[in-house]
């Protein structure tokens, strides 16, 4: 098809239009990561950067990495938290997803509609945290783990999904003789794959970055997820740490980088894992508000 | 990561009839129950932790109603002794911060409703016309990928942009002949800042929803229009845009009953005593005045003012979307 003039100036705006935006959506991070790479003699001779350094240097990445810091600490604090967040976050909304997915099941609708409740009206900030002291989780890992151990609007979103594996699945393996634990494992489970992938990720994601209840419930600085040590050096730089960190010996480096770039390295690190899986997990993410709003 | 509650439309609760037979009845309740005991057994643990983590707190709302003492037991919250009725919330609807921290809230919510809720139904129109696919595809993912940032990173990458020690923008500034400026301890600033930085962190995401509702528009409609002589600008006005009007007012009503919730992680983050005028929100205080001021019985009652008056608006806007024939949340 052949197109007009008119098409073809209304394409060109459009893409002109949509490059625009992308750079609004891109540039700040792009000039994060320009930042990370300037040295403090460039600082001190151009003022910071314009767009790029002209001699980029790792020595932020180098300082904040570098051995025994608190950086790598809580590197294996996030991990930690991401892998057991994930992994017990599974094991109780697999199970209860599946329970409410059972149309036979009797008082289904109120325990569903009681967990849907909770989507809506919660007890709020300081009851949690009176809750979280009196089970004497503060300053505990676990602090990060329980209180949001279930997402109720993913584990309604599995049982969605679980109610559209037909029932005569089940009826048939229990003619066949199998327990119901068999029926969970070796029916249902394997035809949840791809729910649980999903849900999982999303899980992961949200637990790496979490940030507010490490915040309210942990104080041991070798306890703290990256985001409150990213938090804790963009707003009052490195110092708090120095105790600990090994971030001390910053001023033994012949060419000490500008506080700004050691910010900007910081962010770098801490969004760099998300940054490298999410061009391969971003179809999981849009999948997931597609099946809570078109199929419903 | 936040998904508003907006793009989460329609809940189902099956009613509908089971595949085995239902009586009703005490006993026949006691045998359906022992028959799937199993499922019962099932539930248990994921419902204590629903009981526990969801539901106690409701519980010690109580203290909204009470001089809590946190160094009491909890028989202390159970008690009686403490009782005050409504002290804390007469302080609060009495006190200076009262109407600052309900402005703040709305107007915030607003200025965010009114600029993040436009963009994204104007970026899945342009996105929705580009014909060549790798350039739709890289458009979407960079326009995705701020709502995969945390809110410390996001909020860094805000601070880097705008600190008066070389931020890009104080940059620009400069090079324009200005000078540098400390942009976010500005008050007549700070919330556009706010808006800002939302729009930029969420309308990319938040098109997805009206892309997806796009998608399903008949490509007949398209060719009929052509047919009828319409250019690409006048399909996508008289056969697009009317084509999502009704995913749009879904999404506006449940954004509009969200609206409490201005956003509390992105304030705190950014905020600093200098801009408290203009940026501290209901949930804020109760963080400051509740948590570190340790007046744990007045921040709850502000919290309970805030989650009643929540649960009232999300309760209007399901109405309101199932008066207009949608299913609603729930």
């Amino acid at each position: 098809m052949k197109l007009s003039r008119g098409e073809k100036l209304f394409d060109w705006i459009n893409i002109l239009v949509l490059i625009i935006l992308t750079l609004f959506f891109l540039i700040p991070f792009l000039s994060v990561v320009s930042t990370s790479l300037v040295s403090g003699r460039e600082y001190a001779l151009r003022g910071l950067f314009i767009l790029y350094p002209h001699q980029p240097v790792l020595s932020s990445y180098d300082m904040l990495l570098g051995q025994g810091s608190i950086v790598i600490n809580a590197y294996f604090v996030t991990s930690a938290r991401v892998i057991v967040g994930t992994f017990l976050g599974l094991t109780f909304t697999f199970p209860l997803a599946y329970v409410l997915s059972k149309r036979r099941l009797y008082g289904r609708v109120p325990i569903t509609m009681l967990i849907f409740f909770t989507m809506l009206f919660s007890g709020g900030l300081i009851p949690n945290f009176v809750l979280v002291e009196k089970l004497r989780l503060l300053d505990s890992f676990w602090a990060m783990i329980w209180p949001v151990l279930i997402n109720p609007w993913w584990l309604l979103i599995m049982r969605n999904f679980m109610l559209a594996i037909p029932e005569e699945l089940e009826e048939a393996a229990i003619m066949d003789g199998a327990s119901p634990l068999v029926v969970l494992l070796r029916v249902y489970l394997p035809l949840s794959m791809p729910v649980i992938a999903t849900i999982g990720l999303w899980y992961a994601v949200f637990h790496w970055n979490q940030w507010f209840d490490a915040a309210i419930y942990i104080n041991d600085a070798k306890k703290l997820p990256l985001q409150l040590i990213l938090r804790g050096i963009l707003e009052y730089g490195t110092g708090q740490y120095s105790d600990y960190s090994g971030l001390a010996e910053m001023t033994e480096l012949t060419d000490p980088p500008p506080a700004e770039s050691l910010k900007a390295a910081m962010i770098v690190i801490t969004t760099l894992p998300i940054l490298m899986i999410y061009p391969f997990i971003q179809r999981y993410f849009v999948r997931g508000i597609m099946l809570g709003s078109i199929k419903g | 990561m936040q998904q508003p509650l907006g793009d989460q439309i329609r809940v189902r609760m099956d009613k509908d009839s089971p595949v085995f037979t239902e009586k009703r009845g005490f006993r026949d309740a006691w045998r359906q129950i022992k028959r799937d005991r199993f499922l019962y057994a099932l539930a248990a643990l994921p419902l204590l932790y629903f009981v526990i983590f969801r539901y106690l707190p409701m519980v010690g709302l109580i203290i909204a109603f009470q001089d809590y003492d946190p160094f009491l037991g909890i028989g202390a919250m159970f008690g009686g002794e403490n009782w005050v009725g409504l002290k804390h919330f007469r302080n609060f609807f009495d006190s200076i911060f009262f109407w600052n921290v309900v402005r703040n809230t709305v107007l915030i919510s607003f200025y965010k409703l009114l600029f993040g809720f436009p963009l994204p139904i104007v970026l899945a129109l342009l996105i929705n016309e580009v014909r060549i696919t790798v350039f739709q595809r890289a458009v979407q993912t960079i326009s995705y990928l701020p709502h995969f940032f945390s809110m410390v990173v996001a909020a860094g990458i805000v601070r880097a942009m705008l600190t008066p020690q070389g931020g890009l923008l104080n940059q620009a500034v400069v090079a324009f002949g200005g000078d540098a400026q400390a942009f976010l301890t500005d008050p007549a600033l700070f919330r556009s800042i706010l808006v800002t930085m939302d729009v930029w962190q969420q309308a990319g995401w938040n098109s997805i929803i009206f892309l997806a509702a796009m998608a399903t528009i008949n490509p007949e409609m398209y060719e009929a229009a052509a047919m009828d002589g319409a250019n690409r600008f006048q399909r996508m006005w008289y056969v697009t845009l009317p084509s999502i009007s009704f995913a749009i007012v879904i999404i506006l009503i449940f954004r509009i009953g969200g609206m409490l919730d201005a956003g509390f992680e992105q304030i705190l983050l950014l905020y600093s005593p200098s801009v408290y005028s203009v940026s501290d929100i209901i949930d804020t205080y109760v963080y400051r005045a509740g948590l570190i001021g340790r007046q744990y019985s007045f921040g709850a009652a502000v919290g309970l003012f805030k989650s009643v008056l929540a649960l009232i608006l999300m309760y209007m806007a399901n109405k309101v979307a199932q008066y207009l024939g949608q299913e609603g949340l729930w």
